[in-house]
């Protein structure tokens, strides 16, 4: 098992042929299908790391997909049919997690860095504002310097 | 023997680290010459010893010397030459090796080139970059030694893994730990800073070019990562928000924050403490991207739980470089006075609002990678944070900055002005709008992200067009004048432009991909014809041979487009008889349109019925190409003059006004 760990560099826990939907599953009706493919994509294959049913080719992902396409025959709507797999397999299922009291600061933790930033940004230009009214300590330039500026700034021109 | 010898280098390579960590840094707060001087030899002994360890892998990989373990762990007889000496990087032990060597390289860099830094700054540098070593060190030699021996020796080895048997991944991770280990020099420049109490824009300068090549390394190394997936795994996709892919891409988020933070320092003398504690990030996520990889904890807590010995000193690692160096920025930091004095609508601003959004997106990707983890940790419910949240909360946020850095150039520094700066921008702004309705028109019910995308990618790309047009004056001043223009402007100029534009091929190739894909699984006999993406394939049939180390499937695939013969194409599928795993080589043809992306699968029956697998994969190509365009960007912008001439010199903190030498 270490081994296996260990010989995985970079991206490691795909299936290896990374064959997934087959052609026997797929429903006859297109827009069926394509509702399933969309549900599919959301759902985690339990057994992988961080794939969705749609891209791995384990069996218990096969079990999902045939699962998904037979609710879907039967009449269920998608939220109908993702509420039963989450009743069967729980939240861990679905790769976007729900917005729930467990989930609070994820969901909402990003917005609120943006906000804080933002304010930190704020009081950055705040603080920007007081000091830059404050001398700094350098002389305004004198004639000559003046000239000589716009000398260059001339020169720069052509 | 070459073992021992590979071994014994490490040690010694060690011992001079600690001399290089203590002596110099001592040496500059004393004030002793000597001791400054110890770093460079120091470096390019550690340099010497580390390639000489490097070298004694290969070489027992390269001999196939079954009493090394790592050797038998990961390689065969049977297998190419290319991926034994790959196969020495590719796995635990073997890949620290290459990280303490490119370490060892970067801190000989830094000796050799460094040679307009202050001494006492520059040893103290090197003494950083030594203590970093240090850490690495003792982590291999206690924890992960690639030397180590076992006996009896078996017969052959277990092989590599056969995915990781690939040209893309044989460079993925040198390249990859050369922008991780880059960020090392900038880390190790803001501690010098931060011992010092002293940034200026001399600092700035100095670390730019650093942080730049690390930049251009990641980038290349996560597109590597990225474009062996989309060839390799075998249905095209690309970015999987993967815990290991969110370990690359923090440092690059980071590490694209602290560029344009940098340049707020070098030419307005302000956000130094922020640029610090951006230098600091960056690498602490190189750091952490590391050890999330290396240590398992992201198949479970568990699975880092099985080696406490690997997982205790990673933790400990991480939190005394990171702790300390927070802490040594928390006590040091407030003490970078800054001068610069700028309002909200301005070229610093934009940059700013660069970090912002970077920084945000950085947190944004942190969380979701480790939240799952964290919630275990702590007992709950176990849930999964995979491609849909992350596309969900990460895009969202980057969409601002696209829009954002189009104008940014346009504005001036201290204060700008936003109405003439997007009054520049209204026929990027058209151009956008026209392509987006365009590709609005031919929407086949994929992502809508998609038509964003591409009225994105057009509106930054058509915006940097613009700024250059600006710079130059074009059809505004005469034709000889324009191309005066032309020619003074600096490389680090043509380097932003150049890495903005190809940002936005990169944006387009990706929303090409995520809104356009094509795709038909079926199961054909050999004369059968599917259309996809404009094009028929006609299976024509499959034959089995023999690789290297491999048995495969060969299959033939005539693509014709308007009934003429286009192309033909022959994807794989291997078998690796000693790891007893199948890999899949897709057949892919490029055009600038987009990949025309074959697959074959399992046969059917006897009648060589097989199972297909036909994609389009529209402007797919755009993605490395705009990679590309990126990378050569930041490499023009590292050959700047201000970087190769006019040796920077720190500023005196009160020196006595010029006197204006009369021309």
């Amino acid at each position: 098992m270490r081994f296996y760990l260990c010989a995985l560099l970079f991206v490691v826990f795909w299936s290896p042929a990374g064959l997934a939907v087959n052609p026997d599953e797929i429903l006859k009706d297109p827009a069926l299908e394509a509702r399933a493919r969309d549900i599919s994509k959301g759902l985690r294959c339990l057994v992988c790391q961080n794939q969705s049913i749609d891209d791995s080719d384990a069996s218990l992902a096969k079990d999902l997909r045939v699962l998904v396409r037979d609710r879907l025959r039967a009449g269920d709507s998608n939220e109908q049919v993702v509420t039963y797999v989450v009743s069967r397999y729980g939240d861990f299922v679905l790769l976007k997690p729900p917005f729930n009291s467990a989930t609070l600061i994820l969901w909402v933790g990003p917005f609120l860095l943006v906000i804080a930033g933002l304010i930190a940004i704020a009081l950055f230009f705040r603080k920007n504002q007081t000091t830059a009214a404050l001398p700094t300590g350098a002389k305004p330039l004198s004639k000559a310097e003046e000239k000589r500026l716009a000398d260059l700034l001339a020169e720069a021109e052509q | 023997m070459t073992a021992e010898l590979g071994h014994f280098a490490l040690i010694l390579a060690m011992f001079i680290a600690m001399v290089q960590a203590t002596l110099p840094l001592i040496g500059a707060q004393k004030n002793l010459p000597v001791w400054i001087e110890l770093a460079n030899p120091a470096s390019y002994l550690q340099l010497a010893l580390t390639t000489f360890a490097f070298g004694c892998l290969i070489h027992v990989y390269l001999i196939s010397d079954f009493t090394v373990v790592n050797v038998v762990q990961n390689s065969h007889t049977a297998k190419p030459v290319l991926y034994k000496v790959a196969g020495a990087w590719g796995n635990h032990e073997g890949s620290l090796l290459l990280w303490v060597f490119i370490l060892s390289l970067f801190g000989a860099a830094v000796a050799l080139f460094g040679r307009n830094l202050p001494p006492a700054f520059k040893a103290r540098v090197l003494s950083v970059q030594a203590m970093i070593a240090i850490g690495f060190y003792l982590f291999m030699l206690f924890t992960s030694n690639p030397f180590e021996r076992v006996t009896p020796a078996p017969l052959n080895g277990t092989d590599l893994n056969p995915l990781l048997q690939d040209p893309g991944l044989a460079f993925h991770p040198p390249m990859l730990y050369l922008g991780y280990v880059g960020f090392s020099i900038a880390f190790s420049f803001a501690i010098a800073a931060l011992i010092e109490g002293r940034v200026d824009a001399a600092w700035a300068r100095w670390v730019r070019p650093w942080t730049l090549a690390a930049w251009v390394f990641l980038s290349g190394g996560i597109a590597l990562g990225s474009w062996w997936a989309y060839y390799e795994l075998g249905w095209g996709g690309w970015w999987f928000w993967d815990p290991v892919e969110n370990a690359s891409f923090m440092p690059w988020l980071a590490g694209t924050a602290l560029l344009h933070s940098a340049v707020v320092v070098e030419k307005r003398d302000t956000l130094k403490g922020w640029t610090v504690l951006l230098a600091i990030v960056a690498f602490s996520m190189s750091l952490l991207g590391t050890f999330i990889v290396r240590s398992g904890v992201l198949t479970s807590v568990h699975a880092f739980a099985t080696d406490p010995a690997r997982g205790v000193f990673i933790l400990l690692l991480l939190a005394t470089v990171i702790g300390g160096s927070l802490a040594l920025f928390a006590w040091r930091g407030p003490q970078l006075k800054s001068s610069g004095v700028f309002q909200p609508i301005s070229r610093e601003g934009a940059l700013l609002f660069n970090n912002l959004v970077m920084t945000t997106g950085l947190a944004a990707v942190l969380l979701g990678t480790l939240y799952p983890l964290f919630i275990d940790v702590v007992g709950g419910a176990k849930i999964s944070v995979g491609a849909p949240f992350f596309n969900a909360v990460f895009l969202p946020l980057m969409m601002p900055m696209i829009v954002a850095m189009a104008a940014g150039p346009f504005l001036n520094w201290k204060r700008g002005d936003l109405m003439p700066a997007l009054g520049r921008l209204r026929f990027a702004f058209i151009l956008a709008l026209v392509a987006g309705a365009a590709a609005w028109s031919v929407e086949t019910g994929g992502s809508f992200m998609g038509v964003i995308g591409i009225a994105l990618a057009v509106w930054l790309a058509a915006g940097v067009l613009a700024e250059i047009t600006e710079r130059v004056r074009l059809f505004k001043a005469p034709p000889a004048q324009s191309l005066r223009r032309l020619r003074r402007i600096p490389r680090a100029t043509w380097g932003m432009s150049l890495a903005h534009f190809g940002m936005a091929l990169v944006i387009a190739g990706m929303a090409g991909a995520g809104g356009w894909k094509e795709e038909s699984i079926q199961s054909m006999k050999p004369g059968e014809i599917v259309h996809v993406g404009g094009y028929d394939y006609r299976f024509d049939g499959a034959r089995k041979a023999e690789g290297p180390n491999y048995d495969l499937v060969l299959g033939t695939f005539s693509v014709f487009k308007d009934g003429d013969l286009f192309v033909v194409l022959n994807p794989e599928k291997r078998f690796y008889p000693v790891t007893q795993m199948p890999t899949t080589e897709a057949a892919i043809h490029t055009t600038l349109m987009g990949d025309l992306y074959a697959v074959i699968g399992d046969e059917e029956g006897t009648d060589g019925k097989y199972v297909t697998r036909i994609y389009y994969n529209p402007l797919v190509v755009w993605m490395w190409i705009g990679t590309l365009v990126m990378m050569f960007g930041g490499g023009l912008s590292i050959s700047d003059r201000r970087h190769r001439v006019g040796v920077p010199h720190r500023r005196q903190p009160l020196a006595p006004a010029a006197t204006v030498p009369s021309s």
